[in-house]
């Protein structure tokens, strides 16, 4: 039991079905408390469906989930009592002001009037919006919106926070002072699980990564382990002719034994586990006649973990499409 | 700054239920709410001031004279008509508000909080009270402007501004119902117009049921419910007293409040 209590989420066997479509199917993830779990996936992978049935949103059709090991389903008020969601949806008032949303929201958590008058005033200036608080939310700009939400699921400092696309339509700037407002989450003792459909921000922010396709996790693991199960570093190679390009991709893909991309007209990247290789590849192009115009060695990317993980499982599902 | 150390799960004392403390300031915080947003957007008003004043004008001089044989004497009648007509038309729309936060998402913030799910909804209702109230006193301060001096004073007045709010309070939460369940906002108050509009003027709201053909008169007087309504504030009006239509229609719309609110907050779980 002490074991278990260690963990801030910790969900078996998720399953949601909409309709015919399985939209969760069989998806597991733990994560440790004081930790930032990043959930990667496209659009429509069941990022959301996810974070809802452990944010109490929603039943889940199969599985199970315990945060700090009250179940989700039994001792749903005890877990709300434990966690903020801020999500996609806007949950602040358009008509009200920033600091009439936070007191509202400050009442309901439970807080005297005082007391919610004061934790938003806290709020906001920690925010940077103490300036604008008095302003109609219409004149918020997205990322002043954004940030409220997030106050908002602030106001009773829960250990654990879910935040469904915190950065998306986000301007770099933004972008940026999010991510550091998270970290400073964690900082302060909160676990955070987040979703996000951009890789540099899981590789940014995330300790564990649980990469989502079609609703099953296709990869958990932290950044650097992901990146490594794709190779240990990429090839770049640029054609001087671009008319050489395919016969490169071609003497490449023989030499290293793996798949070659083509970037652009006459760029190609190609996963290495042996950076001893590169002789081999540089030899055998140079037989063929063909010059490089520039040539680098890469870490791997999340990119590519991405491409490799997911790509391969929408072309199977082409041919179960096909099949079926 | 020691509010933003995180208190550990663990060291939480934690209850898996809300208290009744808690739900009632949860539903008074969401009436708070709604009522700052009623006064943000003025043109609500419309339908608990502007509309009443209008129906109470139009009917008072185009009918007066031919119903009753001038405008004064039609008063006693009509008044109580447009109080009906005005709380039942304003109760239709009660549920356009929860499901805007529906649409919008802001219930699915609601539903991950620790407050009883239902104080969303009944704040909401609660908060149209005022809207009831305030087109109660509209209809009778445009009642008074005209010459209706009800006889049994202005306490029979209050009480019946009182029990129409009460009477259109419980059915809203149809209305509320309704809402939740339709694809959209424009399909339940399409609904809402489509069974109010006849059932308001097929009563005795605005006419003597007397003069109807045998068959209308029946439906009416019998059949629909709101008649029993207008015959209630009548009587109020005028003597002073509640008859068997009071209890009638009490315990109609206590019965009509007891089966809705589960009904509604099944429907608004599922939506949300």
């Amino acid at each position: 039991m002490e074991n278990n209590a260690v963990l801030a989420v910790e969900a078996h066997g998720l399953v949601k079905t909409f309709g015919r479509n399985r939209a969760v199917d069989g998806v597991s993830l733990s994560v440790p408390t004081g930790s930032i779990c990043g959930v990667l996936g496209p659009n429509g992978a069941g990022k959301t469906t996810t974070i809802n049935m452990l944010a109490t949103l929603s039943k889940p059709d199969a599985g199970n989930v315990k945060i700090f090991g009250y179940d989700v389903l039994r001792e749903t008020h005890i877990v709300r009592q434990l966690i903020g969601l801020t999500g996609q949806f806007a949950s602040i008032d358009e008509e009200l002001t920033a600091f009439q949303n936070l007191t509202i929201f400050g009442r309901l958590y439970g807080y005297s009037c005082k007391d919610s008058k004061r934790k938003a005033n806290e709020l906001l200036e920690e925010f940077g919006l103490g300036d604008a608080m008095g302003r109609s939310l219409s004149k918020f700009s997205g990322g002043m919106r954004r940030r409220l939400d997030l106050a908002v699921s602030l106001i009773a400092r829960p250990p654990l926070i879910f935040l469904d696309e915190p950065t998306t339509g986000l301007d770099p700037r933004t972008r940026t002072q999010m991510w550091r407002t998270i970290r400073d989450l964690v900082k302060g003792g909160s676990t955070v699980l987040l979703t996000t459909q951009y890789l540099d921000e899981a590789d940014q922010l995330a300790d564990d990564i649980v990469l989502i396709d079609r609703g099953r996790v296709v990869a958990n693991d932290t950044p650097d382990g992901l990146k490594r199960s794709v190779g240990s570093s990429s090839l770049h190679l640029t054609v001087k002719n671009a008319d050489n390009a395919a016969d490169a991709a071609r003497i490449t893909e023989c030499v290293l034994c793996a798949r070659v991309r083509l970037a652009k007209a006459s760029e190609l990247t190609a996963p290495m586990d042996d950076i001893g290789k590169l002789t081999d590849v540089l030899t055998a192009l140079k037989d063929a006649g063909i010059t490089l115009s520039w040539i680098n060695i890469f870490q791997p990317t999340l990119d590519e973990v991405f491409f490799a993980l997911t790509g391969e499982g929408s072309k199977d599902k082409k041919e179960e499409n096909q099949n079926g | 700054m020691a509010d933003t150390i995180v208190i550990p799960a663990s060291e939480r004392k934690l209850k898996n239920r809300v208290g009744v403390g808690r739900t009632i300031s949860s539903i008074s915080t969401f009436a708070y709410r709604a009522l700052l947003k009623m006064f943000k957007n003025p043109e609500i008003f419309v339908d608990f001031v502007v509309l009443p004043v209008m129906f109470t004008l139009l009917f008072a001089f185009l009918f007066g004279g031919a119903i009753s044989g001038d405008v004064r004497s039609y008063l006693p009648i009509v008044i109580p008509g447009v109080l009906l007509q005005a709380s039942f038309t304003n109760c239709t729309t009660a549920g356009t508000k929860l499901r805007e936060d529906v649409d919008k998402g802001t219930t699915s913030r609601f539903k991950s909080m620790p407050i009883a799910q239902i104080a969303p909804l009944a704040g909401s209702l609660i908060a149209d009270l005022v809207r009831y109230v305030t087109g109660g006193i509209t209809v009778f301060t445009m009642g008074y402007i005209l010459g209706y001096r009800p006889e049994a004073g202005v306490h029979a007045v209050v009480f019946s501004i009182l029990f129409m709010m009460l009477v259109a309070w419980c059915l809203s939460w149809v209305f509320a119902f309704i809402s939740m369940c339709t694809k959209t906002i424009s399909t339940a108050s399409a609904i809402g117009v489509v069974v109010m509009f006849p059932l308001v003027f097929l009563s005795n709201a605005f006419v003597p049921a007397e003069t109807m053909p045998d068959r209308l008169r029946f439906f009416v007087l019998r059949i629909n419910p709101l008649s029993r309504v207008v015959t209630t504030v009548r009587r109020l009006l005028t003597y002073g007293a509640i008859g068997a239509d009071f209890w009638f229609t009490l315990f109609g719309a206590l019965a009509i409040l007891a089966v809705f609110i589960p009904l509604t907050l099944y429907a608004y779980k599922r939506k949300a």
